[in-house]
């Protein structure tokens, strides 16, 4: 209840025309409670009597009923779908925000696809709930409530047993709701499972056919859709059922009353306009009566919906700026590890006791296997994570004590899975300053050996990124990857495995266009290659999140046995160095 | 406000913005009908007792009316209490007659439709593992892939509901405009004169909603694909500190699709309520008209009450009638696409008499190789080259100049244009397909998982594999390590783009499950992408026992891998304009040592 407490706030912004929505509501209701009353008179005093006066009055009355209905029905319908879509645009913009707060930690754990899927589809059922759902709900108790007591008072006993489908209807609908739905459910996942599948398939065709497995994969395929099949025939055998059943039971309410009313009307206890009246009346419950039974059910449906929104909107953010945080000023790059431990998770520490120094314009190498922490490291200097033991200075200050935007913003990062946007090459290099010029861009895309295959586009700098087309090779997209770092011409450059898919021979161009560029920044390089590491100022040798080694390579290859076997049995070997050595 | 006597039209005619699909192209097309019209071929039956349970049906559905009408004017008029009881009995059994109908069809129908579901999605799916490599290349996996999700639901729509519910709509008219007319003509046409406006009505929503709803749609995509987008890439933009342009600009897209959403909904809120205006208008002139003939006594009350029975279930017909003309464009467009793929014969098949194909010792000729994707444009010429039993033969040479197509070619992914190529002196055009594929181990560049578990993926080659084979092949591929440490070990389960493993795992999983298969000719393409240092001794250790029991073909990248080779062929512009061992290549001072000295040693 709470939830939905907390979803109806929402609506609170735009009360004006919510309200006007019910006002329409109401008189939808109020006319629908009227009109069988005229229809009635008309029955009675227009045809029987023949009151030719009253028969056109009345007509016209009817007609000018509906029109002003009809008003109504386009202010509800239009009113209460433009606040709903008003809250569903909120919420949206608000979780989008929220994400854009939350740490990576929070990132590392979360799926795209079910933050996707509580962003469109969650906040979507919630947008009907705050909408038409509620409305509805309303609406038909209302329309439940004024009709029975109509009936009740234009005649008890025809009343009661005429509504005593009534709550069959009702809870037919309900349980067919809580039956189907999950049904529908399952379907749906079926069907996506089905689809990936296929998806699988098709990427992985040449696999597929390179071990002769296409009878296996389409008897795999032919189990899947079968599951579709049959959770499908299963929501077809119940709803081909309750359907008729529920038509079939206002039916017979309906039969009853013109049995029963039919001998009233013979004994002279009920006019022949009543009697129609009575009809329609009992006849205009059987929409409301399955709405309810659909609606109720609906409602827990919301519930859930809106704690997966509400799981985004209050999550946490493990990084955020202090209240007192100041942005911090030109800096000039040094950087210090004092100390510093870190955990993803509180028992399980990734880093410990980590302390180093790097100097203004060094150049930093990271060295060791996989898992033993370089990236942590790297992550740790733009505030990605904040460290459990210990801290971070970047010229001294604790990087906790100013705001993320002013240490990240220089901070140049190239991540070791390079993403880029959906827009054109331009816009993916000046994605971190939209304002760049041509000549800024170029400048930025030779020193990332990328300005050569990117005029080569027919559209060169306006080539449309990931669309059909033009894609980009592994190599070339780290290439922008490394422009678009180097564009903000940050004080601190990180390069997790910035290399790591460019050919030998691009990866020399790179090279020789970031010595250039790295001088009078600080540097730190996530090494794979032994020219590397020869370069850097100061070689970090990490294993199991500890530092074990420290150096250059002349110190390092003479008193570290760890640095020499990695150096000799691990590193690329090139064959240039192949040929030095 | 129609008022009516049976519950059936009591839910009034209904109409959303949804149900305007937007679509282009032809309504009908006679060939693609019939074909479509196949698929309905074993269920003869289904369709013939659906056609008749809906006869029955609308017969059923017209007599209600008629029966009420007389309780009216028969029994309730003349007081005749008995009669009525039976009437209302009587009437009470056609409804339920009716509804049986109504449950029937709708199982039947919906049973048969879900069936050619099932075998549509199933035949292209078999299909597209028979197609040539070469259509998949030229038509895009994504649209492919909704042939089979989205294609077969519009045709299925058509096929098993909507050519009843349409031909059930024209009978239900048709018997509907008669019964009134027979009843009364004159009062019949007075409530006709009110259709045309409405079909006019219709028309001219469907005509905008249609466009409300496409944009709808697209806004939707829009905003679904750009939240995909950003949420992956939130570690970028908050590395970038660009949270706030983002959030902006996904405002606005998110705004864009309010808009759209209101304006869809600003279109239903007219027409709803206008059609219902329509219906009262057409209420209001039977109870006009009639009422006054009734006091002339030229009409019974009866028969208004049956009218505005009838007129009630007139609307939901045209409502309906004016809908199919999309279900059929649909269906036409889907169709088309769907028997265009079906239609479309595999380039690679395996002749009748093809052999199959003994263990081999691994002994493969490439005789007088020609290869164009497209005529007159060859992309190989004159490639002729042996691979003896045991031997490595390393391919190098500049990016396009056909490497990967010699190494397709051997894989018989496409026919050789001319010449031909034997594997153990037997022309591969001459081998059972899969025969001949069983014998080859392919290694990817770019390593490909499936989703499953890592155990799955090993034996994906040899689903029979026993947990042992599994792990012995994991073992040689020196991926047992990583994979052992992983907390469910074997039964991890490979994550949508293999992303809870990195590269270097991936390709590791890759080699365990070309070991497992135990290919007598290795076809491998070099990763250029290097990954981390340890992981890649692993699989360049793994990979070296793997060639040093089979024939090899490599696609070389690595220094290592060449100095290894029995023979480089260097391969330019289609054509091998080299070969022979590392040393002679670099002595002969040719395009190999220009290669070399470019990638290897350029500074």
């Amino acid at each position: 209840m709470q939830t939905i407490l907390r979803v109806l706030a929402y609506v609170k912004r735009y009360w004006v025309a919510e309200a006007f929505a019910y006002l329409c509501m109401l008189g939808i209701a109020a006319s629908r409670l009227i009109s069988p009353k005229i229809i009635e008179r008309i029955v009675d005093l227009g045809i029987e009597q023949g009151q030719a006066d009253m028969l056109l009055n009345l007509v016209l009355l009817l007609l000018g009923l509906t029109l002003v209905t009809g008003l109504f029905r386009f202010g509800e319908g239009f009113l209460t779908e433009s606040v709903s879509q008003d809250v569903s645009y909120d919420m949206r913009n608000e979780a989008y925000a929220k994400l854009q707060s939350l740490s990576f930690s929070y990132h590392d754990r979360a799926q795209t696809g079910q933050l996707l899927a509580r962003i469109t589809s969650d906040i979507e059922r919630l947008r009907m709930l705050t909408g038409r759902g509620l409305l509805r709900l309303l609406d038909s108790l209302v329309l439940l409530v004024g009709t029975t007591v109509l009936l009740l008072r234009m005649n008890l006993s025809l009343a009661l047993v005429s509504l005593a489908v009534m709550p069959v209807i009702f809870l037919i609908m309900r349980k067919y709701r809580s039956t189907q739905h999950p049904r529908f459910r399952d379907r749906q996942n079926k069907m996506a499972v089905l689809a990936s599948r296929l998806e699988q398939n098709l990427y992985g065709m040449d696999v597929v056919r390179g071990f002769a497995q296409e009878q296996k994969e389409i008897e795999r395929f032919g189990k899947v859709n079968k599951a579709v099949y049959d959770v499908s025939q299963a929501i077809v055998r119940l709803g081909s059922t309750v359907n008729p059943l529920v038509v079939l039971l206002a039916s017979a309410g309906s039969v009853l009353v013109l049995w029963l009313g039919g001998r009233l009307v013979i004994n002279g206890s009920l006019t022949l306009g009543q009697l129609v009246a009575f009809n329609t009346y009992v006849l205009q419950l059987v929409g409301p009566m399955r709405r309810l039974g659909f609606l109720v059910t609906g409602i827990t449906e919301a519930q859930a919906s809106g704690e997966r929104v509400f799981e985004i909107l209050d999550a946490r953010s493990e990084v955020e700026d202090r209240p007192d945080a100041r942005p911090l000023g030109h800096i000039e790059g040094r950087v210090a590890f004092e100390d510093v431990s870190f955990g993803y998770l509180a028992d399980r520490p990734v880093l410990e006791s980590v302390s180093f120094v790097a100097e203004p314009g060094q150049i930093i190498a990271l060295l060791g296997p996989t898992g033993s922490g370089k990236t942590t490291i790297t992550n740790l200097i733009p505030r990605f994570y904040d460290v459990t033991q210990g801290a971070i200075t970047v010229d001294g200050t604790d990087i906790r004590d100013v705001t993320l935007e002013s240490l990240r913003s220089q901070i140049g990062i190239v991540m070791q899975e390079t993403l880029l946007f959906g827009n054109t090459v331009r816009e993916n290099i000046a994605f971190g300053r939209p304002d760049a010029t041509q000549e800024e861009i170029e400048r930025v895309a030779r020193a990332a050996a990328a300005h050569e295959f990117i005029i080569g586009f027919p559209n060169g700098y306006d080539t449309e990124v990931g669309e059909r087309g033009v894609t980009l090779s592994g190599g070339q997209r780290q290439r922008i990857a490394i422009a678009r770092a180097l564009l903000l011409d940050p004080r601190i450059l990180i390069l997790d495995d910035a290399t790591s898919s460019v050919d030998t021979d691009t990866e020399l161009k790179i090279q020789a266009a970031l010595d250039t560029l790295v001088a009078g920044r600080t540097t730190f390089v996530i090494a794979q290659r032994v020219s590397t590491v020869r370069n850097a100022d100061l070689i970090l040798v990490i294993n199991r999140g500890q530092l074990v080694a420290t150096g250059t390579h002349r110190q390092l290859i003479r008193e570290s046995g760890i640095y020499a076997e990695i150096y000799h049995r691990q590193l690329r070997q090139d064959l240039s160095e192949t040929e030095v050595a | 406000m129609a008022f009516s006597f049976t519950p059936g039209g009591g839910r009034g005619a209904h109409l959303h913005v949804s149900d305007f699909e937007d679509v282009t192209g032809k309504a009908f097309d006679r060939k693609i009908t019939m074909q479509l019209l196949a698929y309905l071929k074993p269920y003869r039956r289904e369709m013939i007792w659906g056609v008749f349970l809906m006869f029955v049906g609308s017969g059923l559905a017209l007599l209600t009316p008629y029966l009420i009408k007389q309780a009216f004017d028969v029994h309730i008029a003349t007081g005749d209490a008995k009669g009525l009881s039976l009437i209302a009995l009587v009437t009470l059994a056609a409804y339920g007659l009716e509804m049986a109908t109504t449950w029937q069809r709708s199982l039947t129908l919906q049973t048969v439709g879900n069936r050619i579901l099932n075998t549509m999605r199933g035949e292209l799916f078999a299909h597209y593992q028979r197609l040539s490599m070469s259509y998949f290349d030229k038509h895009g996996t994504g649209s492919l892939i909704s042939r089979v999700l989205s294609d077969v639901g519009v045709i299925n729509e058509l096929l098993s509901q909507g050519l009843i519910t349409m031909l059930s709509d024209i009978v239900m008219l048709v018997s509907i405009v008669a019964v009134m007319l027979v009843l009364n003509a004159r009062l019949a046409l007075l409530t006709f004169s009110v259709l045309p406006v409405m079909v006019v009505a219709t028309v001219l929503f469907g005509r905008r909603a249609r466009v409300a709803y496409r944009n709808t749609r697209e806004k939707v995509s829009i905003l679904t694909g750009r939240l995909a987008e950003d949420i992956n890439a939130m570690r970028v933009v908050q590395a970038f500190t660009e949270e706030e342009r983002m959030g902006n600009e996904f405002a606005q897209i998110n705004r864009e699709n309010r808009d759209a959403n209101v304006e869809a909904a600003k279109l239903a809120s007219i027409f709803t309520p206008s059609i219902e205006v329509l219906s009262t208008l057409t209420t209001g002139i039977i109870l006009w008209f009639g009422g006054r003939a009734v006091s002339q006594d030229t009409v019974t009350l009866g028969v208004i009450v049956a009218f505005l029975s009838y007129t009630s279930r007139l609307f939901q017909p045209i409502l309906d009638l004016s809908m199919m003309y999309n279900t059929w464009q649909s269906a036409m467009a889907g169709g088309e696409r769907i028997l265009g793929i079906l239609a479309e014969t595999p380039d690679i098949q395996d002749r009748p008499d093809a052999l199959p194909l003994p263990d081999t010792e691994g002994h493969v000729e490439f005789r007088d190789v020609h290869f164009r994707y497209i005529e007159d444009t060859p992309v190989l010429q004159d490639v002729s080259f042996e691979i003896l039993p045991g031997e490595t033969v390393a391919l190098v040479g500049p990016t396009g100049a056909g490497k990967t197509t010699i190494a397709s070619l051997l894989s018989r992914y496409y026919d050789v244009s001319e010449g031909a190529i034997l594997v153990d002196g037997i022309d591969t055009r001459d081998i059972k397909v899969a025969e001949l594929r069983q014998q080859l181990g392919v290694v990817p560049q770019e390593p490909y998982l499936f989703g499953g578990t890592i155990a799955y993926n090993i034996a994906f080659g040899k689903p029979d594999a026993t947990m042992d084979e599994i792990i012995a092949a994991a073992e040689a591929a020196n991926a047992h390590d990583f994979i052992a440490s992983l907390s469910r070990g074997y039964d991890t389960e490979v994550q949508e783009g293999a992303t809870n493993l990195s590269l270097g795992q991936r390709q590791l999983v890759c080699l365990a499950r070309v070991i497992l298969a135990e290919p007598h000719i290795l076809i491998l393409d070099e990763a250029t992408s290097s990954v981390d240092l340890r992981t890649e001794g692993l699989i360049q250790d793994a990979l070296e026992k793997l060639m040093a029991a089979r024939s090899s073909l490599v696609i070389a990248h690595r220094l290592a891998t060449v100095q290894r080779a029995d023979k480089i062929l260097v391969i330019d512009a289609g054509r091998i304009v080299e070969r022979g061992t590392h040393a002679e290549l670099l002595e002969a001072e040719g395009l190999y040592a220009k290669l070399y000295v470019s990638q290897f040693i350029a500074d």
